[in-house]
């Protein structure tokens, strides 16, 4: 059998972090009561014209230049036409024709086994950066046989990542989505969490022959989280090698992932070949963003983006804090990936660093393994730890200043846990942990030992 | 020769009172209800306004020179609390939550708002005849003036039957304009929806320069032709209400940022400067030899007075027509798409699913003129046709654009052409031609404007041989209102246009018409 070479885009649209919306002065909140947050030109009122929020394209910009985007100092907004409930306009205002980032690249790093041991560094290209309104939300009632509508969303400002068709499986897709995601939250331009909605990934999936055309791709949706994008991808990469196996075809199908089910399923409300009438948005001029170059001097200065302004102030990306803290502390690639990858844990540690003598090569494994995994197991953030940076630190000076053993450490670590409030010193004490450093003291117990147990010392001594 | 009242003299000086004032327009509006100008009469605002008013001149806090004056509106602007229909089934009953922006300047410099005036659906057509609460009729109708030239073809027919058009789609504001029942009336202009009717109704209507005046709140036709126009029985008036509305809204991005200053307009009595330019192109097909007479006079007129008068070129005027129909019509099916009886609006009763909820909605609620265009728009805007159509058409579109530009650039300070080609039809006959049919026809002289971007202004010129108003059209150079509007006063003062004279009305309300009759309020 021929081998099969899987072929994965994303199309990823992310809720900009703004505090109101792309056209329109309603506020942008997560679960507020529905039809709370909705303005006259989002409803569609007639007659009402949308006005571009400066903080959107801010964010684009930013988001464009963290991803090594050139940037469009001329981009246009579009309408894309088609009827939906969620879509009170009848239309969607996008960037279709000259969206405002293009050409980009991302890199993320992936395990080559599952233990972190390997890491290497692929590339994904970017293929645009677009600003688009968000649709509201249609709930289904097939009880009562209605629809209900919230339109709290319509219109929320989103920034649509295309990245090409670079990556072969689930697992590189969601590593590429978390890199992203940690992009975005460091900026700030979305907070990307996607469990509310904020990061909504779909995924295009095809798979060929080597040498052959790319084949039929299919569009998968309704994906929830980014171990699901894994799974959701690589199952509908096996679903196409089987089929195309067993002599059937691939549709051109939008397919939605169900995670109870572990499948994707045709979706039942697909839009189907879409005509879209894409037309130029009359009511909104092109977007027109100025370098340092070009910024004419008598420029008001609130209207005008400066690109390059932007780009002296943006924040460490987190690609560059990890090579970082890999120099500065001599750790290994892996943790400092893993230290990013927690919200919060980068600075626990470093935080750590600074309170304790331990060395930082140390430190990191009590981080990693102790701190982390006992807040995986409860399911806690690091910021809800009930162990500070200050306990710890306290905890591992008492190690690094060897007055307890690391066994004994753990058994005080365990009992920091409890959040009692009690120092690891009282700790210590009260279980009479203390490392014995007296010398006598020390060989009177060894000896005292081996005179309790004669028998197997003698044994011992003769082989 | 009348004397011109200075209504808001009259005002400041207590002569008359804004509730006075106030009450004979209402009057008014009651004895020609015939007409058929106003959707929406609002009685109680109205009066309640010039009560607030009457407070501010007896305090001596007067708002300006509009303070008090009553004004109306075309259905097709939002006006908080007060029912923007439209004229169609779609809006009927709708009552906007907000005032579109040059509403909200009116009322702010104390204007007093009459009412909502009647036009054809969506502003879409050139007879005010297609809207569903009936055609507007041109008070001109109703003249001395009219009947006194006009021959009954049927003696067993019944005068009425014999009413004129108003023209449109502003027809409601201007009916209301010319009839006195207002001193001045928005509309709006998107292919000469301002400038034909007013043409047709003897009053001055000016088309403004893409960008001036805020859209915010207009129901827009075509977005990237719509300008909010202005309909007055003089052109200082006209100035007036140039002065109150321009200048950049923050709601509406395609405005220009630049200040507006108002002007008073300077009586011009030199126009040895001047470069008049006459556009080859607009002795068009169909245009009545009585216009071209017309026409050529008023040339004469700038010539003998010591303008330079010269024959100029815009070659692609006879492409404007097919050109406008495909951008507009595409324009019109993406803005009526927010029309599905979801939010806002008829909502059908059908319930079967939300698809066929939506294709009820728009059939019950739009005529078959709002159909045509959407599927005519839709059709343009299909993936296969979007190069052929709608960008041809855009090329197109900066063609005509340029055609003004050399012109202008040539030396040339004013193009003067007809605006109409041939004075009001009878209603009777207007009808035996469709809408697209009528629209294509009359809009030649006027959308080319429009498609340029172009402030134009229509000036009552003189009477037809069947005593109805004849208008003339003088187009400038982008944002050069103050020189438009000054070179359109003078003609104004040489051709001593005649003040309508109502017959019916002076039936019913002789009284009240006295004081309205030489109306213009600055």
């Amino acid at each position: 059998l021929a081998p099969w070479i899987p072929v994965v885009g994303l199309e990823i649209h992310a809720q900009i972090s703004s505090n109101s919306k792309l056209f329109s002065g309603s506020q942008v909140q997560f679960a507020a009561p529905p039809n709370s947050l909705v303005s006259f030109f989002d409803a569609s009122l007639p007659g009402t014209l949308p006005v571009l929020n400066r903080r959107c394209v801010e964010a684009a910009v930013m988001t464009g230049l963290a991803l090594n985007c050139s940037i469009n100092k001329k981009s246009l907004f579009d309408r894309k036409h088609y009827f939906y409930a969620d879509l009170p306009a009848g239309y969607q205002i996008t960037q279709q024709r000259v969206p405002i980032a293009v050409n980009g690249s991302l890199s993320y790093s992936l395990c080559i086994d599952n233990k972190m041991s390997q890491m290497v560094t692929k590339t994904v290209r970017i293929k645009q950066i677009q600003l688009e309104q968000d649709s509201g939300k249609s709930l289904h009632d097939d009880t009562r046989s209605q629809t209900l509508v919230d339109l709290n969303r319509a219109g929320v400002g989103l920034m649509e990542v295309v990245m090409e068709p670079d990556m072969c499986c689930g697992e590189e897709a969601a590593a590429a989505v978390r890199e992203l995601q940690l992009i975005l939250q460091t900026l700030g331009s979305s907070q990307a969490i996607m469990a509310e909605g904020q990061l909504r990934v779909d995924a295009n999936v095809s798979v060929h022959h080597p040498g052959e055309p790319y084949g039929v791709r299919t569009e998968v949706k309704n994906i929830n989280s980014i171990r699901f994008l894994a799974k959701a991808i690589d199952y509908e990469i096996q679903r196409q090698i089987e089929e195309l196996e067993n002599g059937g075809t691939i549709l051109n199908e939008t397919r939605a992932f169900d995670s109870k089910l572990g499948f994707t399923v045709p979706m039942r409300d697909k839009e189907g070949k879409q005509d879209y009438r894409f037309m130029p948005e009359p009511n909104l001029p092109p977007l027109i963003l100025y370098d340092t170059k070009s910024l004419p001097a008598n420029m008001n200065h609130q209207q005008v983006i400066n690109i390059d302004w932007i780009h002296e102030r943006l924040p460490e990306l987190p690609s560059v804090k990890r090579e970082k803290l890999v120099e500065q502390y001599g750790i290994l690639p892996e943790h400092s990936f893993t230290l990013l990858n927690e919200d919060g844990l980068a600075e626990f540690f470093e935080s750590v660093v600074k309170q304790t003598q331990m060395k930082p090569k140390k430190v990191i494994g009590w981080i990693l393994n102790d701190l982390l995994s006992y807040l995986k197991q409860h399911s806690l953030t690091v910021k809800e730890s009930p162990v500070s940076t200050f306990l710890l630190a306290d905890l591992l000076n008492l190690l690094e200043n060897k007055e307890i053993s690391s066994t004994a450490a753990k058994q005080v670590l365990a009992e920091l846990w409890k959040g009692e409030g009690k120092t690891p010193l009282e700790i210590v004490k009260e279980q009479k942990l203390e490392l014995l450093q007296d010398q006598k003291e020390l060989e009177q117990i060894c000896q005292a030992v081996i005179d309790g147990q004669e028998n197997e010392v003698i044994i011992m001594v003769l082989g | 020769k009348r004397l011109r009242s200075q209504v808001s003299a009259a005002l400041k000086e207590g002569r008359v009172t804004p509730t006075q004032l106030c009450q004979r327009c209402l009057a008014l509006i009651k004895s020609t209800k015939f007409l058929n100008a106003y959707i929406t009469v609002a009685e109680e605002t109205a009066l309640k306004q010039a009560e607030e008013s009457e407070g501010r001149y007896k305090r001596g806090q007067s708002l300006g020179i509009l303070d008090g004056i009553p004004v109306a509106v075309k259905d097709n602007f939002n006006t908080a609390g007060i029912e923007t229909t439209c004229a169609s089934n779609m809006l009927k009953g709708y009552i906007s939550p907000y005032n579109a922006t040059v509403v909200q300047k009116l009322l702010d410099q104390g204007a007093v708002l009459l009412g909502k005036t009647n036009l054809d659906e969506f502003a879409m057509g050139s007879g005010s005849t297609d809207g569903v609460f009936g055609p507007v009729r041109n008070p001109w109708s109703y003249t001395k003036q009219y009947k006194e030239k006009s021959v009954p073809k049927f003696h067993s027919e019944d005068q009425e039957s014999n009413w004129v058009i108003t023209g449109g789609s502003s027809g409601g504001s201007a009916a209301a304009v010319s009839s006195f029942t207002c001193f001045a009336a928005l509309g709006s202009d998107t292919g000469g929806s301002t400038r034909n009717p007013a043409a047709h109704c003897g009053v001055v209507g000016l088309k403004p320069t893409y960008g001036l005046i805020s859209r915010h709140g207009l129901i827009p036709l075509v977005n990237s032709m719509d300008v909010p126009g202005i309909l007055t029985r003089c052109v200082d008036d006209a100035a007036v209400l140039l002065g109150a509305l321009a200048g950049h809204d923050p709601k509406d991005s395609t405005t220009i940022q630049d200040d507006f200053k108002p002007f008073e307009l300077p009586n011009l009595t030199d126009v040895s400067e001047l470069s008049i330019g006459i556009p080859q192109e607009y002795h068009a097909p169909g245009l009545s030899s009585e216009i071209l007479a017309l026409w050529s006079k008023a040339a004469d007129l700038f010539k003998n007075a010591g303008a330079k008068v010269v024959e100029v070129s815009l070659p692609h005027t006879r492409y404007s027509i097919v050109c406008y129909h495909v951008l507009c019509t595409a324009e019109v099916a993406s803005n009526m798409a927010r029309f599905d009886g979801l939010e806002y609006g008829h909502r059908s009763a059908m319930k079967d699913s939300t698809e066929s909820m939506y294709a009820a909605t728009r059939r019950e609620g739009f005529n078959d003129v709002v159909r045509g265009r959407i599927l005519s728009g839709n059709y343009f805007l299909l993936k296969q046709n979007y190069e052929k159509y709608f960008v041809k058409a855009q090329k197109v579109r900066r063609l005509i654009a340029d055609d003004f530009v050399k012109v202008f650039r040539s030396g040339v300070d004013i193009l003067l052409t007809p605006t109409t080609l041939s004075d009001a039809a009878p209603y009777t006959e207007f009808i035996q031609e469709d809408n697209r049919t009528r629209s294509a026809q009359d809009d030649i002289l006027t959308q080319a404007a429009n498609m340029a971007g172009l402030p134009a202004i229509t000036v009552p010129t003189a009477l037809s041989e069947r005593g109805l108003p004849v208008g003339l059209q003088f187009i400038g150079r982008s944002f050069q209102e103050k020189q438009l509007l000054t070179v359109a006063k003078w003609f104004e003062k040489q051709v001593q246009f005649p003040v309508i004279q109502l017959e019916e009305v002076k039936r019913h309300d002789s009284g009240v018409f006295q004081h309205q009759k030489s109306a213009s309020f600055s």
